[in-house]
C-alpha cells in the first residue's frame, strides 16, 4: 500500500498532453480568447466584462480558500459581499455625509483607500468572529453540520442588514467621478479601469502572500493536510482564522467597488452574487486561487457576451450551462486543486 | 541542562497513567512509560493496541483524559500539538503523511516551520547528509518519491524540527526488506549522535534489535516492560510477536 494520498490521482483525471505542448496551450488559449471576446465584444464591452469579473473573482476567492482549508462550502460568503458594500456606503454616505462624485484627486484618493480600508478590517472582523462562533464548533462535526450553519448565517447576515436598512436599494454614493478614458474610438470608464487595477492588484498580492510567506507556507500545509501542519508546529486554528480574515476582507473590498460600479446595494444582493461566485470558484477548481480569479473574469465575459448577443436574460442560464460542461470533463476544474490535497 | 528537582534519571519523557479516548472508545487505559535521554525506547504490540494513539497523546494531536505527559519534566498533557514543536517533540506521524505537492526541500522547511532560516539552512545540510538521496530530488515533488524515500523525508522533516526526542511511527510499515534495513541502520545512525527515539513497531524483532528498551502495549495497557534482551528472550513476547513457537 502506499501512502500517497488518494486525492493526489485527481490529476489523473486530466488530459494527458506533452511537457512541452502544455505550457504552450496555457498561453494560446486564453490568448486567443481575449482577441476573440475583444473583436467580438468590442472595447467598451470587454472592459466591462473585466469589471464585473473582477467582483465575481474578489468573492471567489474566499468561496476557495475556505474551501481549500477546511472544505466549506462557505453559503455565507456571498452575504459577506454585500455586508462590505453596506459598510462602504454606511461609511462613505452616512458617517462621511458624501453624496456624489469628488473630482478633486487629492480627496478621492484618501477616500478611496479609507472606504476599503473600513470596508475589508470591518468585514474581516465579522469574518474571524463568524469562524469562531458558527464554524469552529462544528470542526469535528459531520460536514452537512457546517454546511447548515453557513446557510443559517446567510440568512442571520440579510436579516440584519434589513433591519437596519430595509428590504428596499439603499443609494450607495458614487464618488468615483464619471470619466471616460479614450483611446482611438473607444471610450472607457476611468471607473472601470481602476476597478480592475485594483482587483488585479489584490490578487497578485494575495498570491504572493501564499506562495512567499510564512502563513503562506502554513496555509497551504494547514490545507493539505492538518495534523501535520500541526507537528510542524503550525498553529491551525489561527491560520484558519486567517484565512477567513482575507477572504470577508476581499468580499469588503468586492462589496466597495460594487458600490462604487452600482451606486445601489440591497440586503439580498449578496445571493445572486455569491452564487455566481461560488460557480467561479467551482469552474476555476475549488481550492484554487488562480482558478478563481479565473473563473471570476470566465463569468464575467459570459454574462457581457450574452448581453451583447442579446440574451441577457439567459446570462445566468448560460453561466450554470458552462459549469456544467466543464464539470462533466474535468471534475476537479479547469486548474484542479492548488492549495493542497487532503491526505 | 540542569536536573528537576524530582528526576534522578534523565528521562526526557514520562507518560503517568495515560487514558486517552477516541470519541467514545477508551483507546489508553493507564499508560506508563519512561524513555531515558540519549535511548531507543520501542512500542510493540498488535494493530489497535494503542502504540499509534500513544504518539498521538504525546504529540498533543489528542489530550489525555487523564494521567499525565511531561516532557523535561514539565507537564505536556494540554499543551497543543504545535506549541510541542517548539517544546521539543518531533513526530514522523504514521502513513509518513508528507505534503505531496511540495518538493522535498519545501517538505524539509515546513519541518523547520517554528525555526529561523539561519538555523533550517544548517539542519537540511544535516538532514542530507543522513539522506543522500534526499538531496538527489530536492526539487522533486514529495507525491512523486517510492515509499522508503518518503518515509526518509518524513524522519528528515521530523529531525527538522530540532527535537529533544523523536517519534517515529511504523517507519518499516510497507517496506521492502532491504529497505527495512536501511531505515534501522539510519534510525540507529541518528541515535548514535544523541537523539532520543520512541520508537513505534509491528516489526518487533527488528525494533527490539535496536532498541535499549521495550514496551508491549495489549489493548491500551502495557503489559510488559523491560531491556529489549529480557523482551526478547520472554516467552510471551517470543511466541506473540516474534513468530517462534
Amino acid at each position: 500500500m502506499t501512502a500517497l494520498p488518494a486525492t493526489s490521482e485527481a490529476g489523473g483525471a486530466r488530459v494527458p498532453m506533452g511537457a512541452s505542448l502544455k505550457p504552450l496551450l496555457r498561453l494560446v488559449v486564453p490568448a486567443v480568447f481575449l482577441v476573440g471576446a475583444y473583436a467580438f465584444m468590442g472595447p467598451e464591452q470587454f472592459v466591462n466584462a473585466l469589471t464585473r469579473g473582477a467582483i465575481y473573482a474578489l468573492i471567489a476567492l474566499g468561496y476557495t480558500m475556505v474551501y481549500g482549508i477546511i472544505e466549506l462550502i462557505n453559503f455565507a460568503h456571498g452575504d459577506m459581499f454585500m455586508m462590505g458594500a453596506f459598510v462602504s456606503l454606511t461609511f462613505l454616505g452616512q458617517i462621511l455625509g458624501l453624496t456624489g462624485s469628488i473630482t478633486d484627486i487629492a480627496r478621492l484618493a484618501p477616500l478611496l483607500v479609507a472606504a476599503f480600508f473600513v470596508s475589508m478590517i470591518v468585514m474581516g472582523a465579522i469574518g474571524v468572529t463568524i469562524e469562531r462562533l458558527a464554524y469552529k464548533p462544528l470542526r469535528g462535526a459531520p460536514r452537512l453540520a457546517p454546511l447548515i450553519t453557513a446557510i443559517g448565517v446567510s440568512f442571520i447576515l440579510q436579516n440584519i442588514v434589513m433591519l437596519k436598512y430595509g428590504p428596499f436599494q439603499t443609494n450607495s454614493p458614487k464618488i468615483f467621478p464619471s470619466f471616460d478614458i479614450v483611446i482611438g474610438s473607444a471610450k472607457i470608464p476611468a471607473l472601470s479601469v481602476f476597478i480592475i487595477v485594483v482587483a488585479l492588484s489584490m490578487m497578485v498580492a494575495l498570491q504572493l502572500f501564499i506562495s512567499r510567506t510564512r502563513l503562506g507556507r502554513a496555509m497551504r500545509s494547514t490545507a493539505a493536510d492538518r495534523d501535520a501542519a500541526q507537528l510542524m508546529g503550525v498553529n491551525i486554528n489561527r491560520t484558519i482564522a486567517i484565512t477567513f480574515l482575507i477572504g470577508a476582507a476581499l468580499a469588503g473590498a468586492a462589496g466597495v467597488v460594487n458600490g462604487l460600479q452600482y451606486g445601489v446595494s440591497r440586503f439580498d444582493d449578496g445571493f445572486q452574487a455569491g452564487l455566481k461566485a461560488f460557480t467561479a470558484a467551482v469552474l476555476g477548481g475549488i481550492g484554487n486561487t488562480v482558478g478563481a480569479a479565473l473563473g471570476g473574469f470566465i463569468i464575467g465575459f459570459i454574462e457581457v457576451g450574452a448581453t451583447v448577443m442579446g440574451f441577457s436574460r439567459w446570462g445566468p442560464a448560460i453561466v450554470f450551462g458552462v459549469l456544467v460542461i466543464v464539470l462533466v470533463f474535468r471534475p476537479s476544474g479547469l486548474l484542479g486543486q492548488q492549495l493542497g490535497e487532503r491526505a | 541542562m540542569t536536573a528537576p528537582n524530582t528526576v534522578a534519571t534523565d528521562v526526557v519523557l514520562k507518560l503517568t497513567n495515560v487514558h486517552s479516548y477516541y470519541g467514545a472508545i477508551h483507546a489508553l487505559r493507564g499508560i506508563d512509560i519512561e524513555v531515558p535521554r540519549g535511548e531507543i525506547v520501542t512500542l510493540i504490540g498488535a494493530n489497535g493496541a494503542g502504540k499509534t494513539t500513544t504518539l498521538r497523546t504525546i504529540s498533543g494531536l489528542i489530550h489525555p483524559r487523564e494521567g499525565s505527559v511531561e516532557l523535561n519534566g514539565k507537564d505536556i498533557s494540554k499543551t497543543a500539538a504545535h506549541e510541542l514543536v517548539v517544546a521539543g517533540i518531533g513526530h514522523a506521524p504514521e502513513g509518513r503523511r508528507i505534503f505531496s505537492r511540495l518538493t522535498i526541500y519545501e517538505n524539509l522547511l515546513m519541518g523547520g516551520f517554528t525555526r529561523t532560516k539561519a538555523e533550517n539552512l544548517e539542519q537540511v545540510e544535516h538532514v542530507y547528509g543522513l539522506f543522500p538521496r534526499l538531496r538527489e530530488r530536492a526539487s522533486q515533488k514529495g507525491g512523486t518519491l517510492s515509499g522508503g524515500e518518503q518515509q526518509m523525508l518524513a524522519i528528515g522533516r521530523a529531525l527538522m524540527t530540532r527535537p529533544d526526542v523523536l517519534l517515529l511511527d511504523e517507519p518499516s510499515l510497507g517496506l521492502a526488506p532491504i529497505l527495512v534495513q536501511q531505515i534501522f541502520g539510519i534510525i540507529r545512525e541518528i541515535n548514535s549522535r544523541g537523539m532520543t527515539i520512541l520508537l513505534v513497531e509491528q516489526n518487533a524483532l527488528q525494533a527490539l534489535s535496536i532498541a535499549n528498551r521495550g514496551y508491549v502495549l495489549q489493548t491500551g495497557e502495557v503489559v510488559l516492560s523491560g531491556s529489549s534482551r529480557d523482551l526478547r528472550e520472554n516467552e510471551m513476547v517470543r511466541k506473540a510477536y516474534l513468530g517462534e513457537d
